[in-house]
């Protein structure tokens, strides 16, 4: 894992003593039965187990979103690089214990790339069977879900976010990566009482 | 400090969870608790916009301030008040009892009524002034601290509960549990 020295320590304060653990390998291989039973359940469609994911991480995202602000404490951002920094700096390295970089800016600042580090504790074990099926490689997002999260609990700290995989080293890319784009900052809906 | 009751309102002010902690309570009717609940909604609003005084301070300050605590968390690693309620209603005080407002990022309310402040006696009227802010102050950092509990225990209980549907009334005997174990 690369990361730079002077955010080595990063979030690890409130991840050693504020946040429940379990056996990594209990959620790597539980998420990896929900992915190949809604394979099976949709008949191998996988954009529809690509959207399926994204719902339930966007249903996650939604209530994540509270342990999320009530176990760090953070404020609101005041720009969106601030947020995506949040997110890889607190919010994975909470929930996932990893620190995927940041990369690839556009020039509104609007849009940018998350790296997430090999290996991806969502896909230890998985191999795509790409012999089998050569579908999956071309269709399936195996950590859709991931997206859908973090869609889901941008939107409660009123941030209209799309999120997306472009790259995954399960179909043979050289990094796995998700593409963040801003698409609106639901000022009116923020509440009353922040200043 | 004791605590009387204890309300949580959703974003849209709406009372989703009451617990009188405090059993010798006179109750309200249930429609007098949704009232009141949309009041204070109401009120810490109409509030937020009667600071003058923080607003047209500097406009550019408190997203500087958001920021450094920010910086702050990710530098030390350290936990933050998640209290996001600055400009709007924060407390009320008066001689029977003591409220407090903590609002979240997203928008839900912790309502807290209390025991009020401490009577001072007259022995200590030399340093009355100074002994009463030490009381208030204390008693609205006890506050604080009852809502980090609350708010934590909310997420993990309430928004960890597989079958509760966001914004909807809070019916959970473990919750009422985990609620009364704080207090």
């Amino acid at each position: 894992m690369s990361k730079s020295s002077n955010n080595r320590y990063n979030g690890d304060d409130i991840w050693k003593n504020n946040t429940e653990k379990i056996n990594s390998e209990l959620f790597t291989l539980t998420y990896g039965s929900i992915v190949s039973q809604l394979c099976r359940d949709f008949n191998h469609n996988y954009h529809e187990v690509n959207n399926q994911l994204d719902k339930m991480g966007y249903n996650i995202g939604l209530r994540l979103i509270e342990e999320f602000l009530a176990k760090t404490g953070v404020g609101r951002c005041s720009t969106f690089k601030e947020t995506v920094e949040v997110i890889s700096k607190l919010g994975f390295k909470i929930f996932l214990n990893i620190t995927p970089q940041i990369e690839n800016w556009s020039s509104d600042n609007k849009s940018c790339s998350l790296i997430l580090p090999d290996p991806n504790p969502l896909t230890e074990f998985v191999e795509l069977p790409n012999l089998k099926d050569a579908e999956i490689l071309k269709e399936l997002w195996y950590s859709q879900i991931l997206c859908g999260v973090l869609r889901g609990a941008l939107q409660m700290v009123q941030l209209d976010v799309d999120v997306n995989f472009v790259k995954d080293t399960l179909r043979g890319d050289d990094k796995t990566e998700i593409r963040l784009k801003l698409n609106k900052f639901l000022k009116d809906e923020v509440p009353a009482g922040e200043d | 400090m004791k605590v009387y009751s204890i309300y949580i309102l959703n974003k849209a002010g709406g009372l989703i969870y009451q617990n009188d902690v405090n059993p010798g309570l006179n109750r309200l009717t249930a429609n007098d608790y949704l009232v009141l609940a949309g009041t204070l909604h109401g009120v810490h609003a109409i509030a937020s916009r009667l600071t003058p005084a923080l607003n047209g301070r500097d406009t550019t300050n408190p997203t500087e301030s958001h920021s450094n605590k920010n910086a702050a968390i990710l530098s030390t690693g350290k936990v933050q008040d998640a209290n996001s309620n600055k400009s709007g209603l924060q407390s009320i005080e008066t001689d029977l009892f003591n409220l407090y407002i903590f609002q979240t990022l997203t928008g839900i309310k912790f309502i807290l009524v209390t025991s009020p402040n401490p009577v001072v006696h007259n022995l200590q009227q030399i340093n009355r002034e100074l002994t009463n802010r030490g009381e208030l102050s204390k008693q609205y950092d006890q506050a604080n601290e009852v809502f980090k509990h609350l708010y934590i225990v909310y997420s993990d209980y309430v928004m960890k509960d597989p079958f509760y549907s966001l914004d909807m009334p809070i019916k959970s005997s473990l919750f009422d549990m985990k609620v009364k174990e704080i207090i």
